[in-house]
């Protein structure tokens, strides 16, 4: 019982972290119909602006809050410099400059600081509390849990309680129309990107201090399972994305403890077949299923 | 736009053309990567990816030592020029670079390859091209096939000598207590298992990884709830320093007897950063002088060396690793003779009878192509490693496990193997 | 709401009755030409040539299934280790050449069936996503089954050498483009024809296509079974040349540098897959020479990366519809622009 109880709270905090990504990914899929594939390198790189201010400084904690400024600078200069001039009429376009933007990133990021695995200390103790004999959650997976909902809540109140919010799912939604009453939708396109990879930065810094170490190349598998997430949720629906991360955390946490680590791609991969067959837009996707 | 785009396409494609001009080169009719003046030899190495802790600083150490040998004369009046290449511990890569270096750069001789998954698979590419595979960095019994690969020798201490070497230090130390395994899912695990359970019999519980997943949580996990008291590692040092790290996170807190491939204070200190005190007492061999043992005569030259040669890298036990490869392969290049060839250094390495840095000899002779024979045991303390007991020697099969008992050889004056 | 569907347009299809060359006279140049390379290129280039002509074969499988099908798929890699595994464990048990090679494009077709199947109904990032999580998954069944697989450390190939009149890198430059040369000219020949035309009328309006009676499913089961055998054949290829397999030899990037590869060629003509294979093994060659005058070791591998992706970058703002498209500079004209 007690192991169950580890691992679903291991689960939950890994499931948390693909949430917030994938809460990302969802963010700019809505507004500008392109996966973002360089989310991941993009939260690589602040992560490592923050670990060199945090080094410099000896704040991890201004680290941290340079990290998500650098991540909104990187974004909204990402989609002003290279995914405006993408050329859009093929899905395929965007996705491979965002694959070429990965490989520029992960080449500077190593030709600056190295390929070696930095350690990258976490702000709080990753020990495990005790209660009841039982070794459950540790202090940095609480703050892990406060970050993403604190995210989560802070974003719903943007889109829905916001004139902002409001302007930039018009935005995304009907561009033409909007432009016609005033709204800057070029501007909000930029806002979206910024917001999107700051909350990409923010599920990095939460997730490198549980990996091997910082490298280049380290949110790759975080951006996999992330993009699982959002497509098992529905890339069209925010709660979707919350929900499939924190389901495949759990998935993973769950196979990996009891079948071993090997089996769990398998099990995700089984996942989304099951759910893909019957639902082919996503669990909470609002669009109609597609019929064969 | 669409213009600038073309000629640019026109330009890489011309650059790409302008590439087929053969690099290199230069070497004589007779034996590939040998002029006159020079030594090509090349290697392969994890400079990069969840495997290079520590051991990318093998290459510079040994490429170190070689411009210590070229400042002085060389060998034999040729410079030895040390072409390293990355292969990031992924096996495809490694047939990649090995063909590169073999086809394009036609190198003298492979030296030093590392990693047991990577360089197994390009062993028949060197067989079917004849070419020297000189000390590969791994213990994995492959190495010693004189039959099959008679090009092919090893260095490291196989990794089934040294299960034996510290299953008896357990069987001693640790009596009556639950032993279990956490190995890598190749070779180095395999074989390092079958030693230990020569000595102590079936483990009690065993666990893999792959370097692939740098995620031991779920291994570690098992170990804990089998109730294991003694855990032996088979693990490179990213690896080691992980499963020791996690097993704190979960308070588990075993007695830890790690493979002397992954045990390096340094590097592991390095890589745990803050639980750096985690590696106290933890268990380990070696066959090589420590860094730390700063009056031995070996480890005084390495550290000239690398202060000069090196530009003052952090000694380790990777770089003292590095030197005495180089050494070794001075040594037989020394052997060899003036009219250097490829059959020429076979034979020479064969002939063995070298007297180096190691705490036991090495092994070589026409039927063994193994290396190192043998181990001491170490253990941290204070973050360096001390030595326990004496060294002892074993073999592959089901023979004893013996103390040696000769005296250490001392380096020559300047540090150079004599002609 | 309006739910915004992505179509690729007419601008980058690819116009079958541009040029009547025969298909098999192209081959047989193409043939004769490779032949020539082999004896004058040194064992190097020809080693890099088989490379090529391996990587075509998956190439011109997925331009085809992308292009051709709109249905993207970031799968091949795993596919591609699907034949070479087979092909690896057939010749450690009979060493059998070519009955291997067709045991394995066979086992790969049967796998590109089931997740056809599974992905029939499914697109854009939603296909993305199945393939990627597809891909992903090759280390995890090698290290699952590590009797059979052997884990990361892979499995070697065992091969008879070849006959004493030609070198091991010329008999890989024949095999290879042998392959490749018979699957150019078999998706030459099957994309001019119905198959070809239904695949298209799918991609560019399901609806229509539907109701002029061309069975949706059947079609994309039938693109993606096409696109896997190919994969399946270059799997078995490199499988030889290799002489090894291992699941880093067939990483997720392998996938996306494909997907990268036929963008940056021309989606959906053969001739723009000719292109991104030769990229594949030009680009990093190129790098690697760029990083190796740099000199510094850290230098050295990270600015073939850099290098790479500007490539990319570049080539996608400037070319959208790939290189193999700035052949024909007159047609741009007379396309109407979208945005």
């Amino acid at each position: 019982m007690d192991r169950f109880l580890f691992l679903t709270f291991d689960g939950l905090s890994r499931g948390a972290v693909y949430a917030a990504f994938a809460l990302a990914l969802v963010l700019i899929w809505r507004a500008t119909r392109i996966v973002n594939f360089a989310q991941g390198a993009m939260a690589v790189a602040t992560a490592y602006v923050a670990y060199s201010v945090a080094d410099a400084t000896g704040s991890y904690w201004l680290g941290f809050v340079v990290a998500l400024v650098a991540g909104l600078l990187l974004g909204a200069g990402v989609e002003r410099v290279v995914m405006r001039f993408v050329d859009h009429s093929s899905p395929l376009n965007g996705v491979v400059v965002a694959l070429g933007l990965v490989l520029i990133i992960q080449g500077v990021l190593g030709m600056i600081y190295g390929n070696e695995f930095r350690p990258a200390p976490a702000p709080f103790s990753r020990d495990a509390f005790e209660i009841g004999g039982v070794a459950l959650l540790s202090r940095y997976d609480l703050f892990v849990f406060a970050a993403v909902g604190a995210v989560v809540v802070l974003l719903t109140l943007l889109f829905t309680r916001t004139p902002t919010g409001l302007r930039m799912r018009a935005a995304a939604f009907a561009p033409d129309v909007s432009r016609l009453l005033g709204v800057p939708v070029g501007g909000m396109l930029t806002l979206g990107w910024a917001l999107a990879a700051a909350v990409g930065s923010l599920a990095g810094m939460l997730v490198i201090p549980t990996e091997l170490g910082l490298h280049p190349t380290a949110m790759d598998i975080v951006f996999i399972s992330a993009f699982t997430a959002a497509v098992l949720g529905g890339l069209d629906s925010p709660i979707g994305s919350v929900l499939g991360g924190l389901l495949v955390g759990l998935l993973l946490s769950y196979i990996s403890g009891y079948l071993g680590a090997t089996v769990a791609p398998m099990a995700v991969l089984a996942l989304l077949v099951v759910v893909l067959l019957s639902r082919p837009d996503g669990l909470f996707s609002r669009s109609k299923a597609r019929t064969a | 736009m669409k213009r600038t785009a073309t000629v640019l396409a026109a330009v890489l494609l011309a650059a790409a053309g302008c590439s087929n001009s053969d690099s290199g080169g230069g070497s004589s009719a007779d034996t590939p990567g040998v002029t006159d003046t020079e030594i090509v030899v090349g290697t392969h190495m994890p400079l990069t990816g969840p495997a290079a802790a520590g051991y990318s600083k093998i290459a510079p150490a040994t490429k170190a030592y070689f411009d210590y040998v070229n400042a002085n004369g060389g060998v034999h009046g040729r410079k030895i020029t040390y072409k390293i290449m990355d292969d990031g511990y992924n096996p495809a890569n490694t047939q990649q670079v090995v063909r590169q270096l073999v086809l394009q750069d036609k190198v003298f001789a492979i030296l030093n390859g590392l990693g047991t998954p990577t360089h197994s698979g390009v062993l028949d590419f060197l067989k079917t091209n004849r070419v020297p595979d000189l000390f590969v960095a791994s213990g994995s019994r492959s190495w010693n096939q004189p039959d099959k690969y008679p090009g092919t020798f090893g260095f490291n201490p196989d990794y089934t000598v040294e299960g034996k070497i510290l299953a008896t230090h357990v069987k001693t130390e640790h009596a009556g207590k639950k032993v279990c395994f956490l190995g890598q899912d190749d070779d180095f695990g395999r074989d390092s298992l079958a030693g230990i359970e020569k000595v102590l019999g079936p483990v009690a519980a065993k666990q893999s990884y792959v370097t692939s997943n740098p995620n031991v949580g779920p291994q570690i996990g098992a170990l804990k709830a089998a109730g294991c008291q003694v855990v032996m590692l088979a693990t490179v040092p990213g690896f080691t320093a992980l499963s020791i790290g996690t097993a704190a996170k979960i308070g588990f807190k075993p007695q830890f007897v790690v493979s002397n491939v992954g045990s390096d204070p340094t590097t592991l200190a390095k890589t745990l950063g803050a639980a750096a005190p985690l590696l106290e007492g933890v268990v380990a061999a070696n066959y090589l002088p420590l860094v730390n043992d700063t009056a031995n005569p070996w480890i005084q030259l390495y550290t000239k060396v690398n202060k000069e040669y090196n530009a003052g890298a952090e000694m380790d036990n990777n770089v003292v690793y590095g030197m005495s490869v180089a050494y070794l392969f001075v040594q037989s290049l020394q052997s060899a003779g003036k009219d250097l060839t490829r059959d020429g250094i076979i034979e020479a390495v064969k002939k063995g009878g070298f007297t180096g840095p190691g705490l036991v000899p090495t092994r070589y002779s026409a039927t063994d192509h193994s290396g190192y024979g043998g181990e001491q045991l170490t253990t941290i303390e204070g973050g360096q490693a001390k030595w326990i007991g004496k060294p002892f020697r074993t073999d592959d099969g089901d023979g004893a496990v013996e103390v040696y008992e000769q005296a250490a050889v001392a380096p020559p004056a300047n540090g150079i193997p004599a002609a | 709401m309006t739910v915004v569907r992505d179509r690729v347009t007419t601008r980058i299809a690819s116009p079958p009755m541009r040029r009547r060359f025969s298909p098999l006279l192209i081959i047989v140049i193409g043939a004769a030409i490779v032949v020539a390379l082999t004896y004058a290129l040194p064992p190097f280039r020809t080693y890099q040539l088989a490379t090529v002509g391996a990587y075509l074969c998956v190439t011109a499988g997925l331009t085809v299934l992308t292009g051709l099908n709109g249905q993207l798929s970031l799968g091949h890699g795993a596919l591609m280790a699907t034949g070479a595994y087979t092909l690896a464990l057939w010749q450690n048990k009979f060493n059998l050449l070519a009955v291997g090679i067709v045991v394995a494009i066979l086992v790969t077709t049967a796998v590109g069936a089931v997740i056809g199947l599974a992905a029939a109904r499914l697109r854009g990032p939603y296909l993305a996503g199945l393939t990627l999580a597809v891909a992903v998954v090759v280390p995890s069944i090698t290290s699952t089954f590590d009797e059979t697989f052997n884990s990361d450390q892979g499995l070697s190939v065992i091969l008879n050498p070849p006959p004493e009149s030609m070198t091991v890198e010329q008999w890989q430059a024949w095999v290879c483009w042998g392959g490749a040369l018979i699957t150019v000219l078999a998706l030459a020949l099957l994309t001019r024809g119905r198959f070809g035309r239904d695949m298209r009328a799918v991609r560019d309006d399901e609806t229509a296509a539907r109701l002029a009676g061309i069975s949706i499913a059947r079609t994309q089961v039938a693109a993606f079974v096409v696109s896997a055998a190919c994969a399946g054949l270059a799997g078995a290829l490199f499988a030889v040349i290799a002489q090894s397999v291992s699941p880093g030899a067939f990483p997720l990037t392998l996938s996306l540098f494909l997907l990268m590869a036929i963008v940056i060629g021309g989606l959906g003509r053969l001739s723009g897959a000719l292109i991104g294979a030769v990229l594949l093994v030009a680009l990093p060659a190129v790098a690697h020479e760029i990083g190796e005058a740099a000199g510094s070791q850290r230098l050295e591998g990270n600015l073939a990366l850099t290098f790479f992706g500007v490539v990319l970058v570049v080539v996608m703002l400037a070319a959208p519809g790939g290189l193999a498209s700035l052949r024909i500079p007159r047609r741009w004209q007379f396309r109407t622009k979208k945005h």
